[in-house]
């Protein structure tokens, strides 16, 4: 036991004290930081205005349509179809819409919409909302409905409230944090497996290729040396994540709450920084106080001791069988990519039903997931945010746990053999079924 | 003396060969022992058990009178693999401690040794230089001293001189010395023949897993004696022909000459003697441990570990 943790110790270290694990600790979220700024750049840059001259010869819009931001104007003039052409040409206008005086709103002409350059279809599609729903307004008001009516028609959603059996509500609020919570915390689990499942498969791969390994066997036993590593590798994990969170989520959500029109701009892009995501979620309430509302309802420490939980469980099921495939691999780093495939299908498996869990965290394939050791530590976490038991019931919850342990038992047990054999023989190119018998041959 | 080491009926099989099949010797106490062997014979396999990193499938391993436990004897034992390596970007003064440390050595025990090894060897100025910037034979030498730093009762070399220049060699080779004369037993494995001649007293030699030689290198050579002479006259006859021997090969004033059944070396100096021919020197010549070896080994297709198929 003394000498794991000597091995683990000498694994921290070495890692800690490296120059790069301080630039890669504290400079990987500034540069995410940085990433997402020069979005946010670009996408504040790219809104000009946008500027429509609208002849209302017909006067249907009276005058005015709504647009909210500033990326659509529309300006209101009286000139004719030669007037507003030369206006293109001069771009005084970027474009005009000419609505002939005898357009009614009964009938089935179309409006004529020109514009200077060809239109992007982000503000084509804004431009046509803006003047479909002012035209929809003044269709509907013809119909004898008055502005009062169609406001209150405007409200409808409010008037169904969701709430589970146990009676509890359920606002907007915290389906939304307990999306966003659910998808954060899976996905984080998900690159903490691979970036620390890897770093063990190195760690062991450099020890084999130095010629060290059989060295330190002589000392101590090859379990020892594998669980030191897999420990160290482990606690230097969870200090930069630790440090990660804090800076990269801290960050975000302080910008988000700043910069509130950014994160609108940011629904759509392909890319959602985590942090937005949960105070877009937040946000989608309207009023702070809905928000904290909102938070409040999530049970966070239930969320941060089962993370912990997942995270450790699913680090340590999973990490082993790295330090298996390292074992195996020779000088030829190649080698490992195809020996590496059976253990990063379940882990890209559990991110897939993961995205299906957030939504629906008691359908089938969540409670499979949830509960097969491959895929749980992920995919549990997106069933947590919801809370117990409406996410998931306590004894599936306790089941789970069970078998992750007993997963982790049993892959550290299979790893364990295969890496005693693996990390003493060189020159032979190793295939997984080599491995298997390896993993069931006694001693 | 008595005995460090007994070996009792070793097996080890792999699936597809007999890597250790059934070999038994003992080693005894503050000797130079040598494991000798072609490539793929065994020998690593057989050390490996002997220092724990593999259990035999049968037969028992004695080590200073008691059963071997691989857990609490490893103080005892200092094992440099001939698949050696350090890790490469760590400070030699602290991979030497780190090493000792997992030896089971307490850290101000280690740090002592360490610093006395280190000026024995005139390496204290390496301390904070990492294994990257030392010469090849700077590391062995570094390995060497992390192998015999914790003071282990037995010490097991695999290929020890390999990459080291005659120098260092000879440095390392009076450390061996020492250390067998301070009561440490040293098992020494290659297939470098003249330098067993040199250093060993006792030797096994292993093929095919099995242990076809063992004794004591005059004594081996003896066994292995062709009855061969070399007689050297002052001036060679023009034709020699006796009942007594045999010209196996000659020279401008040399002769080898193997002696026949029956007769003995008196036999030879009688016929030199009675033809007038004067002899400025006579000697016996025994056979290298080289020759021995390549005698015993040849034939039996000592090839690669991954051909030998296994007959049960």
């Amino acid at each position: 036991m003394n000498k794991i943790l000597l091995v683990a110790r000498r694994e921290f270290l070495t890692r800690v004290q490296k120059k790069t694990f301080l630039l890669s600790t504290i400079g990987l979220p500034l540069i995410i930081f940085g990433f997402y700024a020069m979005i946010i750049y670009f996408s504040i840059k790219t809104t000009d205005n946008f500027k429509i001259a609208v002849a209302d010869k017909a006067n249907i819009f009276n005058g005015k349509i709504e647009s909210k931001d500033n990326e659509v104007v529309f300006e209101f003039v009286q000139s004719d179809t030669a007037a507003l052409q030369s206006a293109l040409a001069k771009n005084t206008y970027q474009a005009f819409l000419y609505v002939p005086s005898g357009f009614t709103l009964e009938g089935k002409d179309s409006l004529q919409f020109r514009s200077a350059k060809s239109v992007g279809i982000m503000t084509r599609e804004k431009i046509q909302t803006r003047i479909n729903k002012a035209l929809e307004e003044k269709r509907l008001i013809g119909f004898n409905i008055t502005k009062a009516q169609l406001d209150s028609l405007q409200k409808e959603k409010e008037y169904i409230q969701f709430s589970s059996a146990s009676g509890k509500t359920e606002n907007e609020t915290k389906v939304g944090v307990s999306y966003a919570v659910g998808m954060i915390s899976g996905f984080m689990i998900y690159i903490i497996l691979f970036i620390y499942g890897t770093m063990v498969m190195r760690g062991v791969m450099e020890e084999k290729v130095s010629r060290i390994a059989e060295v330190i066997i002589s000392s101590v036993k090859p379990f020892q040396l594998m669980m030191g590593k897999i420990f160290g590798i482990g606690a230097v994990g969870l200090i930069q994540f630790l440090i990660w969170l804090v800076l990269v989520f801290g960050i975000q959500f302080a910008i988000a709450m700043m910069f509130p029109s950014l994160v609108q701009s940011m629904q759509g892009q392909p890319i959602q920084p985590a942090g937005m995501q949960a105070a877009h979620a937040v946000q989608e309430s309207g009023a702070m106080n809905g928000a904290m509302k909102g938070l409040s309802t999530i049970n966070f420490p239930l969320i941060i001791g089962c993370f912990i939980f997942y995270f450790i469980g699913g680090y340590l099921l999973y990490s082993s069988l790295f330090a298996a495939v390292g074992s195996a691999v020779n000088e030829d780093p190649q080698d490992a990519q195809s020996l590496l495939l059976p253990i990063t299908m379940p882990i890209i498996f559990a991110i897939v039903i993961m995205m299906k869990a957030v939504n629906d965290p008691n359908s089938g394939i969540a409670i499979f997931g949830s509960l097969f050791p491959l895929t749980s530590p992920i995919v549990m976490m997106a069933r947590v945010a919801y809370g117990v038991p409406d996410g998931v019931t306590l004894f599936q919850l306790i089941l789970s746990m069970a078998l992750l342990i007993l997963g982790f038992l049993g892959t550290t047990w299979v790893a364990a053999k295969i890496y005693r054999t693996g990390i003493l023989l060189y020159g032979k190119k190793i295939t997984w079924k080599v491995m298997w018998t390896w993993a069931w041959k006694k001693n | 003396m008595s005995k460090i080491l007994e070996l009792k009926n070793l097996k080890k099989y792999y699936a597809t060969q007999k890597a250790v099949d059934d070999i038994s010797f003992s080693i005894e106490k503050g000797s130079i022992f040598g494991l000798l062997g072609p490539n793929g014979a065994g020998k690593t396999t057989l050390l490996r058990m002997i220092t724990g990193i593999f259990y035999p499938d049968q037969g028992d391993i004695i080590l200073d009178g008691k059963t071997f436990d691989p857990i609490n004897d490893i103080i005892k034992i200092g094992y440099m693999p001939e698949e050696r390596g350090l890790y490469k970007k760590m400070k030699i003064g602290d991979q030497a401690l780190y090493l000792a440390q997992l030896k089971g050595l307490s850290k101000s025990e280690a740090l002592e040794k360490i610093k006395f090894w280190f000026k024995r060897l005139e390496m204290e100025s390496w301390w904070n230089k990492k294994v990257e910037d030392l010469s090849k034979g700077m590391s062995q030498k570094l390995q060497f001293v992390i192998t015999v730093l914790h003071e282990p009762k037995l010490i097991i070399l695999d290929e020890p001189f390999s990459g080291l220049d005659p120098v260092n060699a000879n440095l390392i080779k009076d450390e061996i010395y020492g250390l067998a004369q301070r009561g440490c037993t040293v098992i020494f494995s290659t297939h470098r023949m003249e330098q067993v001649e040199e250093i060993c007293d006792h030797i096994v030699l292993v093929n095919l897993g099995k242990k076809i030689l063992d004794g004591t290198v005059a004594g081996i050579k003896q066994q292995f004696k062709e009855n061969i002479y070399s007689v050297k006259v002052h001036e060679m006859p023009a034709t020699i022909s006796s009942e007594a021997f045999n010209v196996v090969d000659q020279t401008a004033n040399m002769l080898t000459v193997k002696i026949k059944e029956g007769n003995n070396s008196n036999d030879v100096l009688k016929y030199f003697i009675q033809q007038n021919l004067t002899i400025e020197s006579f000697n016996e010549v025994l056979p290298s441990l080289n020759d021995i070896f390549i005698n015993l080994v040849e034939g039996t297709k000592a090839t690669t570990r991954a051909f030998q198929p296994t007959n049960d």
